[in-house]
């Protein structure tokens, strides 16, 4: 053992987020006491966010195959075919820890590790997103974090030169010392040119590439593995730093020695770095690996194996060459200004070596640091079910037409222009549909087909009923893909939670992943990527449990997609979809009634499915002008939605005849029965669309709904400068804009009255 | 139309710079590397396109600037020939002392991606003869540092030399300062050399040159000068 080193003390082993248990494992595994580099590497290998031990037994239910899927879950990104020889490569991954403790950098390179995995499997990055959750808008950190988060987000991707073209952001109490940065990363290769982390042959070189080694990020991983407490900030030096200029060399350079064929095997450095990509790499290909730390570009003198070996510095990749190609390759790297070392090799003996300063440090068996990592089957308990909420219980405070005003200009309904403004959300020149819709629009290549890129997820949902809640993140998904008239083809989740060692906890991610796991069958829309980050919790309090859905669809043709603008005045608008006025978790009972409660809108799969098949089938038939699917916020905002980017009003006082299905579901006999009630308007019933039609068009809509049996009713007609609810007041379309465009940058200037 | 578009590293909107190049005039431009000494024979415009050069470090554009290709472009700019600087390209010819003044960070310190309005001041350029004079376009911009300064004589000659080609205004052409939302000293967006040879905007053109991704408005630029190069050739 090199001298200078700690002893292995009980002590030293829980530092590093081992149990007792587990160092028993370890000291079972090899036979003999670890070095303290060897602990070092097991902490980063067996820690919570690199072995998934506490929800690998669960994620196997998730439905990983499908027509289109090319590789799933357990490469560094997942991978799809769209047709025409092309592959779609995605992941989403999060980076909530970090981003807490220094919001720019830990959110900057989280899109830079996105970013890698995509490009790692030799596809080119097209577009970002990324799902924020923050906390309480009044909480003393939240205005800090929103901004250094955004700054952070835009800073990387903007210089690495991607476009950032949609996700979700919203605030609750829940996230107060725990925000969550879901960045997510799409790119495009051909389909049978797709690199994988599986090194084969021995004896080939294993060749270090791009940014040099540094001692930041050491114990990133094990970080994001554990609670907070009160004295987070501490732990900034494990937070990495980002240097976008940099990936975005790398990323040239890297698909430029993949089209040169000098790849064998190419792995990223992300989580737990070099340690983590050579046992993958080898333990993939059935082989072992040699490295030679002694070789490995440094920023500083000095630094020991178990820092080398920990470090998570970023734009570092590693990668085992074609020996013939070495000249080649290296003169790729030498052009763009990276490093280029050969580190090590790979050899038959399925051993981990790691040899610095003439002086073996680590030794051990590739295979088991990954294989045998440990596996939780963790005690759950299931989510008591809440009761639903009858609305006819629910008084409404104000009138109708206040209530939408106040909703629209809300933190979580309000525009998110602040945010998306700081994104480059243009480059690359192939974004059809801009942030600020259903669903991104990005054309492939030179067109005609376009890919659209959403994510979603209502956490407030997931805490009611962690079923439902699951269900409703993926078919949202789905059903704002199909909103600009894509089909949708898979999904990559992104599954955030608090410490699965609670049993309550562990309950709301079971039945998360298995409210997922029926909609993604249901709907034919299989999970091939995903990263789970637990104990997201502070002092005991976990977070809103947030599985982030990113969804993935395929447009024919760029040029055919739907937006949710009003287009001309003197069009119908139409409902899609059956209203049961369901308040239970909506945000007309949180921000208008004060009652954050009840049961979430159930999810019909079958209806999710024939509901958004139809519009899909009116879109592809240029039989609708606008289409906007009913989430957050209910029918009223959704139209107020479609008026405001159209800048055309609506009438909907003729609505009032509509009746309400299901009543018996919703309360007793006092139930309110028609569309004067706030239930019909508010309500978050779920698999709903609005979509406004020609006059001369509505007989072939109506007769296609009947042939499909879907649920379709006129609520009213575009036109005018205001919107008008049955029996209320009319809001000029002018108000509603300034209330929809005003709330952020207020809050973020602090000119805002405190929330109420 | 033969044109070059220089590729620095950290550069990143080269291919959508290309792209429009292509559009206007039917030829693939040739991308040139910031390590060559030369520019390919036969050229009759250069084009710096916008990204983040060297990372934007030190300064933006303060890198580039002194990248051995720039040699061969000063070169260039002084027998007449034309450069067209966008962005990043824009902020690199100030730092290479082709345009005078600076950009500095935005108004509100942030980075921008949105639609604005431009004002053509001038369409007797060969940059602008796609537009009419007067004539409000409506490009995108990406940046975080595009608030144009200079010293005050500077900024009196550019305006009493007609040198200011684009200033940002409201839809109708009218100058205000809630449009003009990076704070640049007289709303200026794009500036001309003294020879009328060298423009450099901040805004971007070529992302708005196909109708299916916005207003097609960035595409006069290109078409324009497309035609005066054809008719020169």
């Amino acid at each position: 053992m090199p001298l200078n080193e700690p002893r292995i003390t009980p002590q030293l082993v829980a530092e590093h987020g081992l149990s007792p248990d587990e160092y028993d494992r370890i000291l079972r595994l090899i036979g003999r006491t670890p070095t303290f580099t060897e602990v070092g590497i097991f902490s980063a290998m067996w820690n919570e966010h690199c072995s998934y031990k506490s929800s690998k037994v669960h994620l196997r239910e998730l439905p990983t195959a499908g027509r289109c899927v090319i590789q799933g879950p357990g490469e560094n990104a997942g991978v799809i075919d769209i047709g025409g020889g092309l592959a779609c490569v995605f992941k989403m991954e999060s980076h909530n820890h970090p981003s807490y403790i220094e919001p720019y950098q830990g959110a900057a390179t989280g899109v830079g590790g996105i970013l890698r995995d995509v490009f790692t499997m030799g596809a080119r990055p097209i577009a970002c997103l990324n799902a924020l959750s923050f906390g309480d808008p009044d909480h003393p950190m939240t205005r800090h974090l929103v901004s250094g988060v955004v700054a952070g987000i835009g800073g990387y991707g903007n210089s690495f030169g991607v476009p950032t073209v949609g996700g979700e952001v919203r605030f609750h109490r829940r996230y107060n010392g725990n925000i969550l940065v879901n960045a997510m990363a799409v790119g495009l290769a051909e389909a049978d040119k797709i690199f994988y982390a599986a090194a084969s042959g021995v004896g080939m070189p294993i060749v270090y590439l791009g940014s040099k080694t540094g001692r930041d990020g050491i114990h990133g991983a094990t970080m994001a593995s554990a609670e907070f407490g009160e004295n987070s900030e501490d732990k900034r030096p494990t937070v990495q730093v980002g240097d976008p200029f940099c990936e975005k060399l790398l990323l040239e350079a890297c698909l430029d020695i993949m089209a040169k064929g000098c790849v064998i095997a190419i792995q990223d450095m992300g989580a737990a770095g070099l340690t983590c990509s050579a046992v993958e790499m080898g333990a993939k290909g059935n082989l072992g690996v040699i490295l030679d730390l002694d070789k490995v570009p440094c920023r500083e003198a000095g630094m020991t194996a178990y820092e080398m070996m920990l470090s998570e510095s970023q734009e570092r990749m590693l990668m085992v060459l074609k020996p013939e190609k070495k000249a080649e390759a290296e003169a790729i790297f030498r052009k763009w200004g990276l490093d280029f070392a050969i580190v090590g090799e790979t050899t038959p003996g399925r051993r981990f070596v790691v040899r610095h300063g003439g002086e073996i440090v680590a030794d051990l068996p590739i295979k088991e640091l990954g294989d045998e990592a440990p596996v939780y089957r963790r005690p759950f308990v299931d989510p008591p079910k809440l009761p639903a909420i009858d609305a006819a219980t629910v008084a409404p405070p104000m009138p109708m037409a206040d209530a939408l005003e106040k909703l629209i200009g809300s933190p979580d309904l309000c525009s998110r222009r602040w945010v998306w403004e700081q994104y480059d959300h243009i480059i690359l020149g192939n974004t059809v549909q801009r942030p600020g819709g259903d669903a991104a629009v990005v054309r492939v290549n030179d067109g005609p087909a376009a890919l659209a890129l959403t994510a979603d997820v209502t956490p407030r949902y997931c805490e009611a009923d962690p079923f439902e809640g699951g269900k409703q993140a993926v078919a949202e998904a789905w059903r704002n893909l199909t909103a600009v008239g894509a089909r949708p083809l898979a999904v990559t989740d992104n599954l955030n939670f608090g410490n699965p060692e609670r049993p309550e906890i562990m309950g709301q991610f079971v039945a998360c992943v298995r409210g997922i796991s029926e909609a993604c069958r249901a709907l034919d829309f299989p999970v091939v990527s995903g990263n789970v980050s637990l104990y997201n919790e502070t002092n005991g309090r976990a977070i809103l449990p947030t599985p982030t859905i990113g969804g993935v669809g395929i447009l024919a043709d760029f040029a055919l997609s739907a937006t949710l603008a009003f287009k001309a005045a003197g069009e119908a608008i139409l409902l899609i979809g059956s209203s049961q006025g369901w308040l239970g978790q909506s945000l007309y009972l949180r921000d208008i009634c004060g009652r954050e409660e009840g049961a979430p809108p159930p999810v019909d799969l079958a209806a999710e499915r024939r509901n958004g098949d139809f519009v899909r089938t009116l879109v592809e038939r240029k039989l609708t002008t606008a289409v906007h699917d009913v989430s957050d916020g209910g029918l009223a905002v959704a139209v107020a939605e479609m008026a405001v980017a159209g800048g055309i009003g609506a009438d909907l006082g003729g609505a009032s005849d509509v009746r309400i299905e299901g009543r018996a579901k919703i309360g007793g006999p006092e139930a309110p029965d028609t569309a004067s009630h706030p239930a019909f308007w508010f309500g978050e019933d779920q698999a709903r669309y609005v979509i406004t039609v020609r006059q001369s068009d509505m007989a072939a809509v109506f007769e296609l709904a009947r042939v499909n049996g879907v649920p379709t009713r006129r609520i009213g007609t575009t036109g005018g400068n205001a919107l008008t609810l049955p029996a209320q007041r009319p809001i000029l379309v002018a108000r509603l804009t300034e209330q929809f465009e005003s709330w952020f940058p207020g809050y973020m200037s602090g000119s805002n009255q405190p929330c109420a | 139309m033969k044109a070059a578009v220089v590729v620095f590293p950290g550069i990143n909107r080269e291919c959508d710079m290309a792209r429009a190049l292509k559009l206007a005039s039917g030829r693939e431009p040739a991308m040139v590397w910031h390590a060559e000494t030369a520019l390919p024979a036969g050229i009759d415009i250069v084009v710096l396109p916008g990204g983040f050069s060297y990372g934007d470090y030190l300064r933006c554009g303060a890198i580039a600037a002194r990248a051995p290709i720039m040699d061969a472009v000063r070169a260039f700019a002084a027998k007449g020939g034309l450069v067209l600087g966008v962005c990043n390209g824009f902020q690199i010819l100030c730092e290479a002392g082709l345009l005078p003044g600076v950009l500095m960070r935005n108004a509100r310190l942030k980075f921008i991606c949105r639609n604005v309005y431009l004002r053509v001041e001038r369409s007797d350029t060969p940059f602008t003869r796609g537009y009419n004079a007067g004539q409000v376009i409506c490009v995108p911009t990406a940046h975080g540092e595009g608030n144009y300064v200079a010293d005050a004589g500077t900024v009196a000659r550019l305006e009493g030399e007609g040198r200011v080609i684009f200033r940002y205004t409201a839809p109708d052409g009218a100058r205000a300062p809630e449009w003009n939302f990076n704070g640049a000293t007289n709303a200026i967006a794009g500036i001309i050399n003294e020879r009328g040879n060298v423009l450099g905007m901040m805004p971007h053109p070529e992302n708005h040159v196909e109708a299916a991704m916005g207003p097609a408005d960035g595409r006069g630029l290109f078409q324009g000068l497309a035609e005066h190069l054809d008719r020169a050739a």
